[in-house]
């Protein structure tokens, strides 16, 4: 069968699953839409917070990332993963006994304001959106790269199935969807990987692979990558920091908060039955997230190898890299890379006219090895290789069967619907609860507020898939400001309105405002305001590149959370007290039982 | 009064946990992954040196067993205290 009608088949069938579920669990009322009727069993929560949160830059990037920074891509896992601890300790167990839908609606309530509210909501919008367009990108790249369809009607296959399966099925749907999901995208993840280690270890596990020795030699996997990686003139694998130890520090830091304050996963722990079941739960969604996670690093590292050594002959025997029958000749390259020139992420360029590879490092600040580069006739790095290739084209690279190839397709698809549809959710409940039930049309039955979350999702998957197929040149950069909104601005207020009875309105509005404030001053700062290129104010911030301390712009939520904080109690030192009737809201949510629940509103 | 009292010790035996398990995160996360990395490099698991390994596998394996030890505890604490849900 033929590599194209398998992925067709494999793809074909996992939708047809997705659909299948999405008609089981139609959700019939807003608890269900909303919070999935709030019976969901923690153990398949946390898959479907792990299929939530893993996106198809988790699928399809982070390995290649990690491939190309080595010790320094830690930031990425330990940032992504390290967040749940937080989550578990600090927020979802107590956001569960408070018992509301949605985040905004935990700041309506605690600081006692539509303006709080509102914040949120803004927040939640702009996070939420710039995420989304990513993921249907990605929805567009996989289905344009893997079934052959137009980019845009890629988009529009997706956006189809997602709109079956969120507006019906609202979080009920999306759950049961995400645990199927899961499944898909982690054995899309994992199978090549086991070939791959089986191949280059003999160790099956590729958690324990990259720790083994390197087949058909005496040394170690890592100290082989090592050696290689530096004779080509790159920054060691093993221990080449992301800019600036402190620059380190503050980035993870960043991306763990950032994973606690980010809306569309903290709205999944309202749907598990008890306080004692949120926290469980955020460690099933870090045991299955953590599958994923620690495989990476080994595919990363595999894949690396693998590439360097496809491409210089001499790498692996140890033999002379510099020699002119090294470097692979162009027309005897293999066929994945033919086949994934034709989409340009990866490309050849024969500066030295001699008809072969050469794939090194020409920004070296090695001399000697410049000088040897140039005197064996190197005329710069030949060869250019998108981080996205790394996980791609992995199955390909160890020739695995073509069912392995479809199933890394249906992967990734699973990636980038499962996280859109969570973040559709979280978008189209805070407009049709937060806005329309809580403030503009209280009065709504739930019937209408039912149709008005349908028609909110609706309108967010149009809206979706347009920015998805047109979508505006900063969405790259905004990444970064999805991540430092939720650091500086979610995760701080509602750590505040857990563990601070005091903390009031003013208080948590002004640090909001703040925290959010400086980070995107931040990174206008440095990217340009709203991303436009010659708008660069760094003079403001003393004129160098990273000047503050190295700090880089996706870095900074930590410094927003800081001076949200600091502003926050600073304010609310000169401002009211809080409400004695909040204090002791405050501390009814601290208790699992009783003491009343938050939200007998509901 | 005696319930008050009782409530406000279960909060502080939680704030303790919270506390030293914390403390574990924030050793696992940072101190053996970024600030101490290189002396721990000197150490070889296998062919992999020991803070490499931390950064990029070991503490991700500790974050999913500390949640999991937090959860224990505190629900031990919760019946404790008699704060547990039925």
């Amino acid at each position: 069968m033929s590599l194209q009608l398998t992925t067709y088949i494999i793809v074909g069938l996992t939708f047809a699953l997705y659909i299948g579920i999405a008609i089981w669990s139609r959700a019939g009322s807003t608890k269900e839409f909303y919070v999935a009727g709030g019976g969901v069993h923690p153990i398949l929560n946390g898959m479907a917070t792990g299929a939530d949160w893993m996106s198809a830059a988790s699928f399809i990037s982070m390995a290649g990332l990690i491939a190309f920074m080595g010790y320094g891509g830690a930031v990425f896992l330990l940032g992504w993963t390290g967040g749940y601890v937080l989550l578990a300790l600090l927020l979802a167990p107590y956001l569960r006994k408070f018992g509301k839908y949605t985040v905004p609606e935990f700041f309506k309530t605690r600081y006692y304001s539509d303006g709080a509210a509102i914040v949120a909501v803004i927040c939640l919008l702009i996070a939420s959106t710039t995420y989304i367009i990513g993921q249907m990108t990605g929805v567009g790249v996989a289905f344009s790269r893997f079934l052959g369809v137009s980019n845009n009607l890629g988009v529009l296959i997706g956006m189809a199935i997602v709109f079956v399966y969120a507006v019906f099925g609202g979080m009920k749907g999306i759950t049961y969807t995400q645990v199927a999901q899961y499944c898909v995208l982690t054995l899309a993840y994992t199978i090549p990987a086991i070939f791959i280690s089986l191949h280059l270890t003999g160790n099956p596990i590729p958690q324990f692979g990259l720790s083994s020795g390197f087949q058909g030699s005496d040394m170690y996997l890592l100290e082989k990558l090592d050696h290689i990686v530096k004779d080509l003139g790159f920054a060691s694998y093993i221990a080449t920091p992301r800019l600036s130890k402190l620059n380190m520090f503050v980035y993870t830091l960043s991306l763990m908060i950032g994973t606690a304050g980010l809306p569309h996963v903290i709205i999944r722990f309202f749907t598990v039955p008890k306080v004692k079941d949120a926290r469980s739960s955020a460690g099933w969604a870090l045991v299955f997230i953590a599958i994923v996670y620690t495989t990476a690093p080994s595919v990363a590292a595999m894949a690396r190898l693998n590439l360097h050594a496809t491409v210089n002959k001499a790498v692996l025997k140890g033999g002379d890299v510099f020699a002119p029958e090294a470097s692979i000749k162009f027309e005897e390259r293999p066929k994945w890379m033919q086949r994934w020139e034709v989409t340009g992420l990866l490309k050849f360029n024969d500066k030295n006219g001699d008809g072969r590879i050469q794939y090194y490092n020409d920004k070296s600040k090695n001399k000697d090895f410049l000088a040897k580069a140039e005197a064996a006739g190197w005329k710069g790095n030949e060869l250019y290789v998108n981080n996205d290739i790394m996980v791609l084209a992995n199955p390909e690279i160890a020739k695995l069967p073509n069912w392995v190839i479809g199933l890394v397709a249906a992967g990734g698809l699973a990636a980038a619907l499962s996280t859109a549809a969570g973040l559709l959710l979280a978008i189209s409940s805070a407009i049709s609860h937060d806005l329309l039930k809580n403030m503009f049309m209280r009065d709504l039955s739930e019937k209408g507020e039912l149709m008005a979350g349908r028609i909110a999702m609706a309108c967010a998957i149009v809206v979706a898939g347009y920015l998805g197929m047109n979508p505006p040149d900063f969405a790259a950069g905004t990444v970064a400001i999805a991540f430092g909104l939720a650091a500086s601005s979610i995760f701080p207020a509602l750590m505040m309105g857990i563990f601070s009875k005091t903390m009031n309105r003013q208080g948590a509005i002004a640090g909001m405002i703040a925290g959010i404030g400086i980070t995107m001053l931040y990174v206008f700062a440095h990217k340009g305001i709203f991303f436009i290129k010659g708008t660069e104010f760094l003079g403001l911030f003393g004129g160098k590149q990273n000047f503050f301390f190295g700090i880089e712009p996706n870095a900074f939520g930590t410094i927003g959370a800081i001076v949200n904080f600091i502003v926050a109690f600073a304010v609310k030192n000169m401002t009211a007290p809080v409400p004695h009737d909040i204090a002791e809201m405050v501390e009814s949510v601290r208790y699992p039982k009783g003491a009343g629940a938050a939200a007998a509103d509901h | 009064m005696v319930d008050k009292e009782r409530l406000e010790a279960y909060w502080k035996k939680n704030l303790g946990l919270i506390r030293n398990i914390l403390i574990i995160w924030f050793i696992f996360g940072y101190v053996l992954t970024i600030l101490f990395v290189e002396p721990l490099n000197n150490i070889k698991l296998g062919g992999t040196p020991l803070g490499f390994w931390f950064a990029h596998q070991g503490s991700i394996y500790v974050f999913v067993a500390l949640i999991f030890i937090y959860a224990k505890l505190i629900g031990k604490i919760d019946k404790e205290f008699d704060v547990e849900e039925d």
